[in-house]
């Protein structure tokens, strides 16, 4: 049987799709540990970044988080997790590769919450203050819709790269769609490996189709500012991984 | 058994790095080789397609479309589809890596070309400039700084991708990472670790510095 014909064949046969190490099962685990990385994440990086963003400070710990977290490695930081897990006694699979995750997607959400929130045109700002606006009252209700369309994109480019590197948990003995690649390489099985790969690549272009389907429909019709291309620089560009 | 192995081991057993520096710089040279190889061939992909692009603007949306989406597939998913048939090669990991290289560095040699002052354009052509001399002579030297900035990150980038590679054994750096969580020995993982990050900052800085030495003019901000 040709390559393609084996492929065909992995995808049509039920086994393959039911059971613990089935693709539905697989496919759950790598979008549920994604989304589980993903809230906490979420909650560690933008609460601090909406209030640094407001008060104006710290915007050189902002560049340079970001900065130090792009040069990192995602396989580095995944392979990083490993010893830091195992001596805080939480051993193998799940554990290391959700401090991995979490410490991927940290960076880009918390340095463009707090570029959105501090580009909010601070005119607008003063006039809010004007008519007595509170702190808390302007970063509610100015600051945070205003910078939406930054925090959204920042959100999708975070989840499209916890997707991507999700799949090296593997590595670290954990499940997830990763599998079908690591277990092809080391028992030299192409047709797995191949499968493998297209279902990841699949879950990624999904990601990204999807949160880009709720950025347009959540952020306000006057705020569609293109989040990528700015006067000439690129603002907000996930790091592949 | 393994576990306790890495348990109270410690961060770095520097008597196995200065025992490997030969095989260090090995990997370092490689790693340096495979950056240079896909950011070389994705210039030239991407230069061409932004002429393309800048000529018919029609293509833009396609292009920018096609690379985005090579873009976001995970390179380790790349490099599992391509495996089949291109095999375990230096050629398998250079397609997976020129691709991240085009969307970065097209979208800014396009915005930098864009970004140049059409009043400058209008007096070079007034001067009796030629279409291809206003884009050679005109067009990218004030469009270089913008176009650095995309070699940097797409330069950064490609670093900390070539790791990945190590998985289809073309990995630099990257085999001691993946050496390390195979042995479960720390010393190889922060060696790889390390070294790329050091090799991402130094090469970014030489680029920075390249930028600034070529366009005295511009002290572009730098991008995030």
């Amino acid at each position: 049987m040709d390559f393609l014909g084996e492929v065909f064949a992995f995808f049509a046969d039920g086994a393959n799709w039911v059971g613990s190490a089935g693709i539905l099962n697989r496919t759950l685990e790598h979008v549920g540990l994604s989304a589980f990385s993903m809230v906490v994440a979420g909650l560690i990086a933008i609460p601090p970044a909406l209030f640094l963003g407001h008060t104006g400070r710290g915007g050189f710990f902002a560049v340079s988080v970001v900065n130090i977290g792009r040069a990192v490695p995602s396989f580095a930081i995944v392979a990083l997790a490993l010893p830091v897990s195992i001596n805080l006694g939480l051993g193998l699979g799940f554990w290391p590769t959700f401090l991995a995750l979490v410490a991927l997607a940290v960076p880009p959400m918390f340095t463009n919450t707090y570029t959105g929130v501090r580009e909010v045109d601070p005119g607008t700002v003063e006039a809010a203050r004007g008519m007595g606006m509170t702190g808390g009252e302007i970063l509610r209700g100015i600051e945070m819709p205003l910078a939406s369309p930054v925090i959204l994109a920042a959100v999708r480019v975070a989840s499209v790269q916890v997707v991507a590197t999700a799949t090296l948990g593997a590595l670290v003995a954990w499940g997830g769609l990763g599998r079908y690649i690591v277990d092809g390489f080391s028992q030299g099985d192409n047709v797995e490996v191949f499968v493998g790969g297209v279902l990841v690549a699949a879950l990624a272009v999904f990601t990204e189709l999807f949160f880009g389907f709720v950025e347009r429909r959540a952020v306000p019709s006057g705020l569609r500012v293109a989040a990528s291309v700015g006067d000439g620089q690129i603002k907000i560009l996930p790091q592949p991984s | 058994m393994i576990l306790a192995q890495l348990e109270g081991q410690p961060i770095v057993d520097w008597d196995w790095v200065f025992g490997h520096l030969d095989d260090i710089w090995a990997a370092t040279s490689e790693h340096l080789l495979l950056t240079g190889i896909a950011l070389g061939v994705g210039l030239v992909i991407s230069l061409a397609l932004s002429l393309l692009a800048l000529r018919y603007r029609k293509t833009y949306t396609p292009i920018t479309w096609v690379t985005g989406i090579l873009y976001t597939i995970p390179s380790l998913a790349l490099f599992s589809i391509l495996v089949p048939i291109t095999g375990l090669s230096v050629l398998t990991a250079e397609i997976g890596l020129v691709s991240y290289t085009l969307l970065i560095l097209i979208r800014n040699i396009v915005a930098g070309i864009d970004g140049v002052d059409p009043a400058v354009k209008e007096a070079a052509v007034g001067m009796g400039y030629t279409r291809r001399r206003v884009l050679l002579q005109i067009e990218f030297p004030l469009a270089f700084p913008v176009i650095i900035a995309g070699i940097r990150i797409a330069s950064v980038t490609t670093i900390g991708l070539v790791t990945v590679a190590a998985l289809i054994g073309k990995g630099g750096l990257g085999f001691f990472i993946l050496q390390g969580l195979r042995r479960f020995f720390t010393t190889e993982i922060m060696v790889g670790a390390v070294m790329s990050v050091v090799l991402a900052v130094v090469i970014d800085s030489l680029l920075l510095l390249i930028q600034r030495a070529l366009t005295p003019w511009a002290r572009a901000k730098a991008t995030l």
